[in-house]
């Protein structure tokens, strides 16, 4: 019953934001202010009707509606209430949903919050953005309805997926999607830009700030996935270089050279084409890691149930949104051509050259991704892995950091190269100091630590002076630039300290042994059985000392979920500032109740996740930036181009 | 001009990749092929679950028949279920089940509810046979001809357009 409304609403959402596809549309082509005024209302209705198809899902999961074919292949009686809440995007057809739903979210803001955009803009947006929820509607629809039933319907569900039933899971996927989501909003703009054929500083500027916004969301999601892999999948990795993973990497590298671009393009008329161009990358790769993540094309993980109908519809939905925007480009690029002239040794050339080489480490991981599926057309079965991934990114790295401080150095408009390096090279100095103090301090460290090591000490020196040295009051845009950078020189340094120096250890203990691992000791007190919610587990003891003095009792896990007829290794962690001791059960080696124990110790990794959520906070705090300034700024730059006669 | 043709270059990588994609979506199968398929049955002995006697592979030799992974802890088989009893009926197939992990009690009172559409069932109670098989879900579904041979499988649910274009026609074949 309650299923059949959820159905009858997805096809009056379905329908809903085609007219928002088209209305508008059409009001802009035929020059009819009264369909352009469609746009805003059609948006909030389609985000009532959304939101409650979602709700109903949600409750069909709560009262355990097993005739409800997605409910009782997801859940079951025994699963408890918040993990049949969460079941809801657990699967395909779900999660499907919520990205509608997280989509119609987006639009409603946007026409909530687009007052500085005029009608004929707005309109534009917002039938891109109904072009986009139309093609996922159709996709929930017609590949990927949650509301089919199944008659009769099982009187016990088949559970929800073990790997599922934990909180970073709760919220790992709609943070993601908000930043998938968020991302289609800088590239309606530029589509919508592209169909009228001109896009101004104040469009760009008011795109700007939903590109740090969808940026900011994607950085959490992608630190909350990592960290989920961490402590869930048992293998004491936090970045596997997996396709899922690379997936939600790609747009945001993507995303990170298009708000720097756009950081010069909403002051000047410059790089118009380029922001354009980044914009419907960063887009695309949402779908097209979508596409990859659920057709079943690539092995992974975490991937869905691979259906090639899905994969299909998903491939089309791209050739439609990407091929259209690129043709459109093509069709466009000499009327957005940029009027004002760059110098060469000003903060917008590193700002290009940032956007450069984070478009070069977008195609690099993609490439790698693709390898398998163009090898496999072969009929030759490669994978590439961490060695290919891991070289690559660290290559392109080098330039990141090494030209970080020297772009937030050199002034807008026109400096001398040469003055900004010799202001920076005290924080060589200090950051080569630091380097060998580290080095020395813990014994040793390979090539790439250094390096990482190194341009973590370089960022952070240099940026904290230049904040020291900004004349005048602090605006919100610098602070939030300066986090942000922060946040690059702590991940970079705890990101090197947690990979190369970290210690791994495989042991065999029998009940009552101890192990002694970089100083502390570990006592092995045996398994026990344990029957908790919908699992049994066999619960390990491991009491961590150090001198003879406790530090802490860790019980990792190996659970059984009968109804998946799965196994799960639970690991357990203390987490520490300086490092994390990290605990999980091998197998039973013999019925003396020995079993092999792994034993991690990860310095640092608390504060790469933390190093990443200060970048988060920047794109944050630079959201209140405030507009009146920029507008200020924005004439102060028209003078001091005139000036210089960059015009 | 030259502007132009410079932005054609995304459009046309653009177009690449979606053909090696569309191309990469029909040659490549997730459905991995058995390894077993072409191969006899593995050998087992089970007891089963109402006939009292112990069952190896060579008694079920000489005639075809569909082997059958299921559980009463299984929600999926019992959506299966009368599928499997509308085909025992038809009498087209024999159906034998193997009752994976289960306890014989639930498993018989699992089967007074829904119906027992099996010849026999061989109670694998610690999943030997399973793991032989290459179980790795219930339900699973083995067709096995006359010789023992392993000639189809499938992984999941059995649905009225499996059994329509894939079982039926096998199972016309091999009873020829």
């Amino acid at each position: 019953m309650l299923a059949s409304v959820g159905q009858f609403l997805l096809i009056l959402s379905l329908v809903t934001s085609a007219a928002l596809m088209l209305l508008p549309m059409v009001g802009y082509f035929k020059n009819n202010q009264a369909l352009m005024q469609t746009g805003r209302p059609l948006s909030y209705l389609l985000f009532v009707l959304v939101l409650t198809t979602f709700l109903i899902l949600v409750s069909l999961f709560m009262l355990q509606d097993f005739s409800v074919t997605y409910v009782w292949q997801n859940s079951s009686l025994a699963l408890p209430l918040r993990y049949r809440i969460t079941a809801t995007w657990g699967a395909h057809e779900g999660s499907v949903l919520m990205w509608v739903a997280v989509q119609a979210l987006w639009i409603a803001a946007v026409s909530r919050y687009s007052r500085s955009l005029t009608l004929s803009q707005i309109s534009r947006v917002l039938s891109v953005l109904g072009i986009i929820a139309t093609g996922f509607l159709a996709f929930v629809l017609f590949a990927s309805n949650p509301f089919e039933i199944t008659n009769p319907a099982p009187l016990d569900g088949r559970d929800l997926n073990p790997l599922l039933q934990d909180f970073g899971m709760i919220i790992h996927p709609p943070l993601l999607y908000f930043g998938y989501v968020g991302l289609s909003v800088a590239f309606a703009l530029a589509v919508a830009a592209l169909i009228g054929g001109q896009i101004d500083e104040k469009w760009i500027r008011w795109s700007r700030r939903w590109t740090n916004l969808a940026w900011a969301f994607l950085t959490v999601g992608i630190i909350l996935g990592s960290w989920w892999a961490y402590y869930e999948l048992g293998w004491g990795g936090w970045w596997f270089w997996d396709p899922v993973e690379n997936a939600s990497f790609l747009p945001w590298l993507a995303g990170t050279a298009l708000i720097h671009v756009q950081a010069v393009s909403e002051r000047k008329n410059a790089f118009r084409g380029w922001t354009v161009m980044l914009a419907i990358i960063a887009f695309s790769l949402c779908v097209l890691g979508t596409f990859l993540v659920r057709s079943g094309s690539i092995t992974s993980v975490h991937s869905f149930a691979a259906d090639p109908f899905r994969g299909l519809f998903i491939l089309v939905l791209l050739a439609i949104y990407t091929g259209g925007a690129l043709t459109l480009y093509a069709l466009r690029v000499n009327q957005l051509r940029s009027r004002d002239a760059i110098n060469l040794e000003s903060r917008e050339t590193l700002m290009l050259a940032n956007s450069v080489i984070f478009i070069t480490a977008t195609f690099t991981i993609l490439l790698g991704t693709l390898f398998p599926m163009i090898f496999d057309y072969f009929n030759m079965k490669i994978s590439v892995g961490e060695p290919y991934f891991g070289l690559m990114f660290f290559l392109l790295m080098i330039p990141m950091a090494v030209l970080l401080p020297l772009g937030a150095q050199l002034k807008w408009h026109r400096d001398q190269m040469h003055t900004a390096i010799k202001a920076l090279l005290p924080h060589f100095l200090v950051a080569s100091v630091l380097t060998i103090a580290c080095y020395v301090g813990f014994g040793g460290l390979n090539l790439r630590a250094t390096a990482g090591v190194f341009g973590g000490f370089w960022i952070a020196s240099a940026t904290l002076w230049q904040l020291k040295q900004t004349p005048g009051q602090l605006n919100a845009g610098l602070v939030g630039m300066t986090t942000a950078h922060m946040g690059v020189a702590v991940f970079l340094f705890a990101m090197s300290m947690t990979e190369h120096k970290d210690i791994e250890k495989d042991v065999l203990l029998k009940p009552g042994q101890t192990t002694q691992v970089a100083g502390y000791d570990f006592l092995f007190n045996g398994v026990q059985r344990v029957a908790i919610e919908n699992y049994q587990a066999q619960q390990g003891t491991i009491v961590v000392s150090k001198n003879g003095e406790e530090i802490v009792t860790l019980h990792p896990q190996k659970r059984f979920y009968p109804k998946q007829q799965m196994p799960m290794t639970e690991a357990d962690i203390r987490a520490g500032v300086l490092k994390d001791i990290y605990v999980s059960l091998g197998e039973q080696i013999n019925d003396q109740g020995a079993w092999s124990v792994r034993i991690y110790l990860k310095p640092f990794i608390r504060w790469m996740w933390f190093g990443g959520l200060m970048m988060m906070a920047g794109a944050v705090i630079a959201l209140f930036s405030r507009r009146s300034r920029r507008m200020e700024r924005q004439q102060a730059d028209q003078v001091m181009q005139d000036r210089l006669g960059l015009t | 001009m030259k502007k132009v043709l410079l932005a054609l270059i995304p459009l046309g990588v653009f177009i690449g990749l979606i053909v090696l994609l569309t191309i990469n979506m029909e040659t490549h199968t997730e459905v991995l092929p058995s390894p077993l398929i072409g191969k006899p049955v593995p050998a087992f002995e089970h007891p089963t679950l109402y006939s009292n006697q112990r069952l190896t592979q060579d008694d079920f030799k000489g005639q075809p028949y569909l082997l059958n992974v299921f559980g009463s802890w299984c929600p999926s088989c019992q959506v299966e279920h009368p599928l499997v009893e509308a085909l025992a009926e038809s009498g087209r197939i024999k159906v034998v089940g193997l009752n994976w992990k289960d306890e014989p009690a639930d498993a018989h009172a699992w089967l007074q509810k829904w119906g027992n559409p099996y010849h026999e069932i061989l109670v694998d109670y610690h999943g030997d046979t399973a793991i032989n098989l290459g179980v790795y879900g219930a339900p699973e579904t083995f067709l096995i001809d006359a010789d023992g041979i392993i000639v189809y499988k499938l992984a999941g649910v059995l649905t009225d357009e499996i059994i329509r274009e894939d079982l039926l026609p096998m199972i016309d074949q091999i009873s020829l």
